[in-house]
């Protein structure tokens, strides 16, 4: 499927689909629900958020009823079953993408991972532990990264800029949606400390090359951290061949509750990082007078954890791996493939990103001609399709292509070709509506 | 469909033919809002007579429900005192705060005109923001051009 190319007026093309979406459905309750006066729910947002199979909410439900207590603390045979259900997701989370469970740091979401990472190298200055300076940032250093971020991987690294005196660069993108790496070699340089990319854009859809990056960052002596918010749930990922130093996920995107995230980073790196919050449970000896902390991955864990939601993740992770990370990529590109074609043949419609499924994700920008994408959304939704409108958290990428805000949809497990007709008809709907054909 | 009782067909025929449009001199403040959430964005200027709203210019892109709201604010406040503006404002914040009860549109109907075709808009909660848009920044254009010396402006 990946040499598919969008073809107007061809006919859209259905290939088999990898999944058994029926079969897929009937695991997600809030699927059997009705929208909008009774219509059926067709939810082209997974981006934004993922619907949670019963088996994930079972999970919760079971720690809670079962052994909720605090883990690593207490000596009670709850505290310990909680403890042990919790490192059990670690390594289970670890493995499903490649690491040991010593390397996985569980925090809120993918922004708070990012976040504890650009906190770590402006506390690593004052670092009163010669070791924790080690990745310390400061004026003349240089952080990059694209143009093609999420707010969430752009905001921290300029803030890190400007609490430290660092200076802040990017890579730019090219009209059909790539990262530009031309100037790649002058904009990581020397100077670069940390390089931070996303896999995947969550609005372009575009999976990015992250070997050329890797190989460069590392032979200036640089780190460099993936965002795969977007990667991560939907095609496979191992760090081991991904060869970054941090890869940075949320659990609520990939089947999974809300408030839990992954921070993966290589235990060296780690180990040589000073905490971001501290508290309860990061520590090792506490006195009045200074404290000392724990080894990662528990230096990075301060305060009780979410360990239901961890738990939870646990199970979206068995959920994944039991349809395989391949075929939840093949069953998206056949998606992608058929929804490119099928806007193609709607006049008026512009699809922003790659124009076919080549190193293309199946999240889908467009405009529609003469209709804001709010007033697409809604008629959308009046049909019962929920769609993402706006930046979509990207504003500099909206920026770059000229237009205020799109529409977005995107796909996941559950997704069918019947999803995506009901777009393409919705947005005919929409055109009829406003009267623009 | 109850894409209707939003889209009346009056805020279709703002949206489409929008009164007043375009940036004009002279005036006596200028601002720029935006709805941080969608992206969609106003610039809005004011002229100020004395007390009363001589004009109303604007340019902005957005959606049909901001840009629509934008043109009928734009009939309901040039002539008027600056303090019945504002008060028409505070009248029209309450009709998109009334989640579509049509009593409150029903008293509201003649002191709104066209904009009360905007109560359809208030039983959805994500578009309230767009219909209020060009009215928070009327409010602050109208703030600043008071409280500036009145010298025009610009020209």
């Amino acid at each position: 499927m990946t040499q598919t190319a969008s073809r107007p007026g061809a006919g859209a093309q259905r290939a088999p689909l990898p999944l058994d979406v029926e079969a897929i459905r009937a695991d997600f309750p809030i699927l059997t629900r009705t929208v909008r006066d009774g219509k059926r729910l067709v939810y082209l947002d997974s981006g934004a958020t993922s619907q949670k199979p019963r088996q994930v909410l079972d999970a919760e439900r079971w720690f809670y009823e079962n052994v909720n207590a605090a883990p690593h603390r207490g000596a009670h045979q709850l505290a310990e079953e909680a403890t042990g259900a919790y490192e059990e997701a670690r390594s289970k989370i670890g493995a499903f993408i490649g690491a040991p469970e010593n390397e996985i740091v569980f925090t809120r979401n993918t922004t708070e991972a990012i976040n504890l990472v650009a906190y770590a190298l402006s506390n690593a200055a004052t670092a009163k532990e010669p070791e924790f300076r080690t990745y310390a940032v400061g004026q003349g250093d240089e952080i990059v990264v694209t143009e093609m971020e999420h707010h969430a991987n752009l905001l921290p690294w300029q803030q890190l800029c400007e609490r430290t005196g660092a200076t802040l660069r990017w890579l730019g993108l090219t009209d059909d949606g790539r990262l530009d790496l031309s100037d790649l070699d002058t904009v990581v340089n020397e100077r670069t400390k940390l390089v931070s990319v996303t896999q995947q854009s969550n609005i372009l859809g575009t999976i990015n090359p992250i070997a050329p990056i890797v190989e460069r960052a590392h032979e200036v002596g640089a780190l460099v951290m993936v965002d795969g918010a977007q990667s991560v749930p939907h095609q496979p990922v191992d760090v081991q061949a991904l060869g970054a130093d941090f890869l940075v996920f949320s659990g609520h995107k990939m089947l999974g509750p809300t408030g839990v995230g992954v921070l993966w980073g290589r235990y060296a790196v780690l180990d040589k990082l000073p905490p971001f919050l501290t508290g309860g449970s990061m520590i090792e000896v506490v006195r009045m007078e200074g404290s000392t902390f724990m080894p990662p991955p528990q230096r990075f864990e301060a305060g009780v954890p979410m360990t239901a939601q961890v738990v939870g993740l646990g199970a979206a992770v068995d959920y994944l791996q039991a349809l395989g990370m391949d075929t939840v990529l093949a069953h998206e590109e056949a998606l992608t493939a058929y929804a490119l074609d099928k806007l193609a043949e709607i006049p008026g419609v512009t699809v922003i990103g790659p124009p076919d499924t080549v190193a293309r994700g199946g999240a889908i920008s467009f405009t529609v001609e003469d209709i804001h994408p709010h007033d697409v959304g809604q008629v959308l939704d009046d049909l019962g399709i929920a769609v993402r409108v706006g930046h979509h958290c990207a504003w500099p990428v909206v920026r770059r292509y000229g237009v205020p805000a799109t529409t977005r949809a995107t796909f996941y497990v559950h997704t069918g070709y019947d999803d995506i007709d009901a777009l393409a008809d919705g947005i005919r709907a929409a055109q009829k509506f406003f009267g623009t054909v | 469909m109850q894409l209707e009782s939003m889209y009346q067909e009056i805020i279709l025929d703002h949206y489409k033919n929008p009164h007043g449009r375009g940036l004009r001199d002279p005036f006596d403040a200028e601002v720029h809002h935006v709805n941080p959430t969608c992206g969609d964005e106003v610039t809005l200027r004011v002229k100020i007579d004395g007390d009363t709203i001589a004009d109303v210019s604007y340019e902005g892109m957005g959606c049909s429900i901001s840009q629509a709201s934008v043109s009928a604010m734009y009939d309901l406040v040039v002539g008027r005192s600056v303090p019945e503006a504002l008060e028409t404002g505070e009248h029209f914040m309450t009709l998109m705060q009334a989640k579509g009860d049509p009593a409150v549109a029903e008293k509201l109907e003649d002191e709104l005109e066209d904009a009360v075709a905007f109560a359809g808009v208030s039983k959805y909660p994500a578009r309230v923001k767009c219909a209020l848009l060009s009215w928070m920044a009327l409010k602050d254009a109208s703030a600043r051009a008071m409280s500036a010396p009145q010298t025009g402006g610009s020209n």
